[in-house]
């Protein structure tokens, strides 16, 4: 205790023992309060302020990602056909706005996420996006609509929806503008405050329409998509494959997205920034495409269906030998282009929407079609697999099949005479194949096991999304369609409509496995289906697994990994029997064989075609062109199969483009001219 | 230190009292120390805090600050110099002011956060609960002297608590939690001192029991709340701040944060909890928190060792007043220190609830420093009172 030096000591101090007591208990008390308050300071700052320390870093800290560079998709020889170019992004900097703005921005946000918790149909007319702060922020987003050329309105909404959801990032007001524009805009820092240009990659495709179906769009990662395997570890808002390749390979080709760590204060505005990850690009994928022929098959295909023959159609180009696919169109197509930008709904209906012919819809894979004359060697195999007949079995062929009190008859009712398994393909003869569907009938599902087994009837399993598994009927599906049919009566009351499609309540019959023989009725296709299936006659039973994706490499060509694609399976089959069924491929594309008029001049010695036409009826429409047809070839083997909607006549519309597109890949001289066979 | 005082040079012996009329008076050096180092450590937190709080000036409430410390410095050397045992003479003015002043706050006040606590005055606004802490030490202290005679009687008791409660009430309606808890315990701290009987202490706590279950659970079951759902919030929050992260534990959470991220040193100019606005009321209620961020426990150590300081000596000149009421008047200073730093302190560490109660001293606020500086002044005359009687047996009065 410090007292006055020479102090008298306590007297004077009306100081009793009682109150000694009590204020020693004070004392007590204020010791006891001050002990609490030490050791619990201790225990924060000493024992545990690490922990805190960090949650204070955390408290102030918040990540923004920096977008990575994709991958590019090159061709079997390393062109590119989709690559990445830089564009301009025009920011906005949310601390140069005024104040009002930004919690206008937030109490937007406010009410639409009020809103969103509102069961749907109860939410009423959206929130209208609230009118810029100040008039002088007026003025500011009307002179940057005009430099940038659009809606001043539509800035004040970029500037609204962003804040609400990010207050301290920038806010993009338009994506990919022009180095003029840009330079204009920051050389007039004075008329633009708070202008930041940040550098985004956007998809860009070369070739314009070549390969669009297979090549997919890149968008932001949806909430459905956030959090499943094939996404993990991407966060939300990143841009990913939506579709094709893009989707497939997605993880290879996104890299990863560098981190920006923004500093920020309680209220989210940012006080400073640093890049804390680099992004690193993506690694580039080499797909099978052999562009020549990717652009023949496009060209010819658009050539025929634009001389007015079909209206749409689609060509698979495939090495028999490991399923890669070397060339695959879809017709009617599109310039990819216009999606790497921002598109307005309107503009995209106009350009992907039904009348247009859905550009985008892959029919290589996607489009289920009947088969029809096509079928036949897969009926032939299963015929002579199960011993019904041998290759050299003699059918009388007048023109018509009976079946109980059905008829069938061949193209145009013409009678070929005795014919065997041979010139039943070369001139495609009906009645052959009808007696073989009868005959196959009571033997169970005899070609719909073969169909089954050579890869239809069910996905191929090719590395793009969106493939048709097609339709094989058969009893079992047959039973399967009328209890749906039935259970949609049950379920509304009334008759299914005739575009319900699902059956007509009767059962399966001889007359549908008949049709099933030539590849009519209720089958269905899809043109990579069929290219399987004839790449497994063709090379003896390798059910191949088709596939875009060969390699994996970083952005300078060096391979990082090969894709490796294992045919999904094998299967055995008589070679005498296989080879039966060749020859007649074979004689189809020679002498008056369906298809020989169309190769007129090939040099059928240095590459001998094997091919079926097909002309499958689809009432109401025309008739639907096909033409599958391979090249066995010790180095460069091919299977091609092609089918034109409405296109008539195999030998008319879908031979020639095959021929043209054989012309390419062997470099031959061949007139390729429509043929002129009538047969289906 | 005895020279500071000397006027007879050469006497050592002499003891700093002046004679009558003479203008040095003994003070305590031990508390002026205190006070003085707790308001630098004020202005040095309220300027740190406060840098960015008000762009383009920096010195805008370290530049106030300092003001009502002059002013309050101002206040209490008056005081010091006066003997405070003519304020007992006062105690019906003094009480009725402090009744007067809280009723017209509550008539003109300002509204500030839903409370209304404050008069605006063109310089300051005036916070009358704070004033009324050292009104009600003044006068309680009054009262209780004149009872000092009966205090084994209930009724002594009774009508000191009343005396008590009636602020106390008041305030509570602006309302006021924390200025009406400090109201109570600165009337149980006077009883305590002047000697009431045990027994009616133990009343009084079983009486609380009672009041507390009824209040906080029975009456709320039956539908009349006593308090209001954040005043609830705010007193149960501190028990499970994580889960409540961000409702009323917020300001708690980001308080602990700040406090622990300190460390043993502190973080200083990389305090972002205080920099970026994270703590809530950082020059005010806070303002422990901010110290604990920058200065580490080394910082917060020293500022709550200058208040131990400042505890021990005020209860040092309690046993050296020349009479009752300055024994009394000392008590009351005591509980109104030790209650609002123990209770300031305790809710930024997460130990207590948060009561808006400032930090006497430190905490950025007019009312509250200039009547913190008057009970120093208080203090300082009872001290001097308190020499000047044992050695002269005299009452001293400079003016």
């Amino acid at each position: 205790m410090i007292e006055p030096a020479g102090s008298p000591g306590r007297a004077g101090t009306p100081t009793t023992p009682q109150l000694a007591l009590r204020v020693a208990i004070l004392g007590g008390i204020a010791f006891a309060l001050f002990a609490i308050v030490f050791l619990r300071l201790w225990f924060l700052e000493v024992l545990s302020g690490d922990q805190y320390r960090q949650q204070a870093l955390d408290n102030r800290v918040r990540m923004v990602a920096v977008p990575a560079p994709r991958g590019s998709i090159v061709d079997r020889n390393g062109t590119p056909i989709v690559e990445n170019r830089p564009a301009t992004v025009i920011q906005l900097d949310p601390r140069r706005l005024p104040a009002g703005e930004r919690d206008a921005a937030a109490t937007w946000g406010q009410q639409m996420s009020k809103r969103a918790l509102l069961p749907k149909g109860h939410r009423g007319e959206p929130i209208p996006i609230p009118a810029p702060a100040t008039p002088e922020l007026k003025l500011r987003f009307a002179r940057l609509a005009a430099a940038l050329g659009v809606a001043p309105a539509r800035v004040q909404e970029n500037v609204i929806q962003q804040l609400a959801v990010l207050p301290y990032a920038n806010v993009r007001v338009k994506v990919d503008v022009p180095a003029t524009v840009r330079n204009y805009l920051l050389e007039r820092q004075r008329d633009f405050p708070g202008i930041a240009v940040e550098r985004v990659y956007l998809r860009r495709y070369p070739l314009g329409s070549t390969a669009a179906q297979l090549l997919g769009t890149v968008g932001q990662i949806s909430p459905t998509q956030l959090g499943t395997q094939a996404f993990r570890g991407v966060h939300q808002g990143a841009i990913v494959g939506q579709g094709g390749l893009e989707h497939t390979y997605d993880r290879y080709l996104r890299g990863t997205d560098g981190v920006q760590t923004i500093t920020v204060d309680a209220s989210g505005r940012a006080k400073s920034s640093r890049l804390a990850r680099q992004p690193r690009s993506g690694d580039q994928l080499r797909t099978s495409l052999d562009l020549g022929l990717q652009k023949t098959g496009q060209t010819a295909m658009a050539n025929v269906i634009g001389s007015g023959t079909g209206t749409a159609g689609a060509f698979v180009a495939m090495d028999p030998r490991n399923g890669r696919v070397l060339a695959m169109g879809s017709f009617p197509t599109f310039d990819p282009n216009v999606l790497a930008r921002p598109i307005t709904q309107a503009k995209y209906n106009a350009i992907f929407g039904p009348k247009a012919g859905a550009p985008d819809f892959n029919r290589a894979i996607a489009g289920a079609y009947p088969t029809g004359s096509t079928f036949k060697p897969i009926t032939a195999i299963a015929a002579l697999q199960k011993g019904i007949i041998t290759p050299d079995t003699p059918v009388d062929d007048p023109g018509v099949f009976v079946a109980g009190t059905q008829k069938f008859y061949n193209a145009g009712k013409v009678p070929n005479g005795v014919v065997s398994l041979r010139r039943a393909i070369q001139i495609s003869s009906d009645v052959f194949f009808y007696r073989l569907g009868s005959e196959a009938n009571p033997l169970g599902p005899v070609i719909q096991t073969w169909a089954r087994k050579l890869g239809l009837d069910h996905p191929t399993g090719i590395d793009i999304p969106g493939e048709a598994g097609g339709t094989i009927p058969d009893r079992a599906w047959r039973a399967r369609q009328n209890a749906k049919e039935i259970a949609y009566e049950h379920k509304h009351h009334t008759q299914c409509p005739p575009n319900c499609l699902y059956s007509d309540k009767r059962p399966w019959s001889v007359g549908d496995n008949i049709q099933l023989a030539v590849g009519q009725g209720d089958v269905q296709a899809s043109p990579l289906q069929m290219a399987t299936a004839y790449a497994a006659l063709e090379n003896g039973g390798t059910v191949v697994r088709p596939h875009l994706g060969l390699a994996v490499e970083d952005d300078t060509g060096s391979p990082l990994q090969q894709i490796d694609t294992p045919p999904a399976r094998k299967v055995t089959m008589n070679q005498g029997d296989r080879q039966a069924i060749l020859d007649g491929l074979h004689m189809a594309t020679m002498a008056d064989g369906t298809s020989a008029d169309v190769f007129q001049g090939w040099n059928q010695s240095a590459y001998p075609v094997f091919g079926k036409t097909g002309t499958a009826q689809r009432p109401p429409r025309p008739d639907q062109s096909w033409y599958v047809a391979f090249v066995p070839n010790k180095t460069r083997p091919i299977v091609i199969a092609t089918t034109v909607e409405d296109g008539g006549w195999g030998a008319q519309a879908a031979a020639p483009i095959t021929c043209l597109m054989l012309k390419n890949w062997y470099g031959q001289k061949a007139a390729c001219s429509p043929g002129k066979s009538k047969t289906k | 230190m005895s020279t500071r005082t000397a006027i007879q040079p050469g006497s050592s012996e002499t003891v700093a009292v002046p004679r009558s009329g003479g203008l040095s008076l003994p003070f305590d050096p031990v508390l002026l120390l205190a006070t003085l180092g707790l308001i630098t450590c004020s202005l040095i937190t309220v300027a740190d805090a406060t840098v960015d709080d008000i762009p383009g000036n920096p010195h805008y409430f370290v530049t106030r600050q300092a003001i009502y410390f002059a002013v309050g410095a101002a206040a209490a050397a008056l005081l010091w110099r006066l003997d405070y045992s003519r304020l007992r003479e006062l105690k019906y003015a003094t009480y009725g002011f402090l009744i007067a002043s809280i009723v017209a706050v509550m008539a003109l006040g300002s509204v500030a956060r839903g409370s209304r606590r404050a008069i605006d005055l063109p310089f300051f606004s005036f916070q009358a609960s704070e004033l009324g802490k050292v009104l009600l030490v003044v006068s309680l202290a009054a009262f209780m002297v004149d009872a000092s005679r009966r205090l084994a009687d209930r009724r002594t008791t009774s009508r000191i608590l009343l005396l008590g409660l009636v602020p106390a009430a008041l305030v509570m309606l602006q309302p006021d939690l924390g200025s009406a808890l400090v109201f109570i315990a600165i009337t149980l701290t006077i009883l305590f001192v002047a000697g009431a009987p045990w027994q009616h202490f133990a009343a009084l706590g079983a009486l609380a029991c009672v009041a507390v279950t009824l209040g906080l659970v029975v009456l709320p079951a039956a539908g009349v709340s006593i308090l209001h759902g954040y005043q609830k919030d705010r007193l149960t929050a501190f028990l499970h701040p994580s889960k409540t992260a961000d409702k009323a534990g917020y300001q708690q959470n980001q308080s602990r944060i700040a406090i622990g991220s300190g460390e043993k040193t502190g973080r200083g100019d990389h305090a972002t909890q205080t920099k970026y606005n994270f703590l809530p009321e950082h020059h005010t209620d806070f303002v422990f928190a901010v110290v604990g961020e920058r200065w580490g426990f080394a910082g917060a150590a020293l500022v709550l060792s200058l208040y131990a300081l400042l505890i021990w000596r005020c209860l040092r000149i309690l046993t050296l007043s020349k009479n009752l009421y300055g024994a009394l008047v000392a008590g009351g200073i005591v509980a109104m220190l030790l209650f609002q730093v123990f209770v300031n302190v305790g809710m930024t560490i997460g130990i207590m609830p948060i009561t808006g109660i400032p930090l006497p001293l430190m905490s950025y606020g007019g009312s509250s420093i200039i009547a913190t500086m008057l009970a120093i002044g208080l203090l300082q005359s009872i001290y001097a009172q308190g020499r000047a009687a044992a050695a002269g047996k005299g009452r001293v009065l400079t003016f």
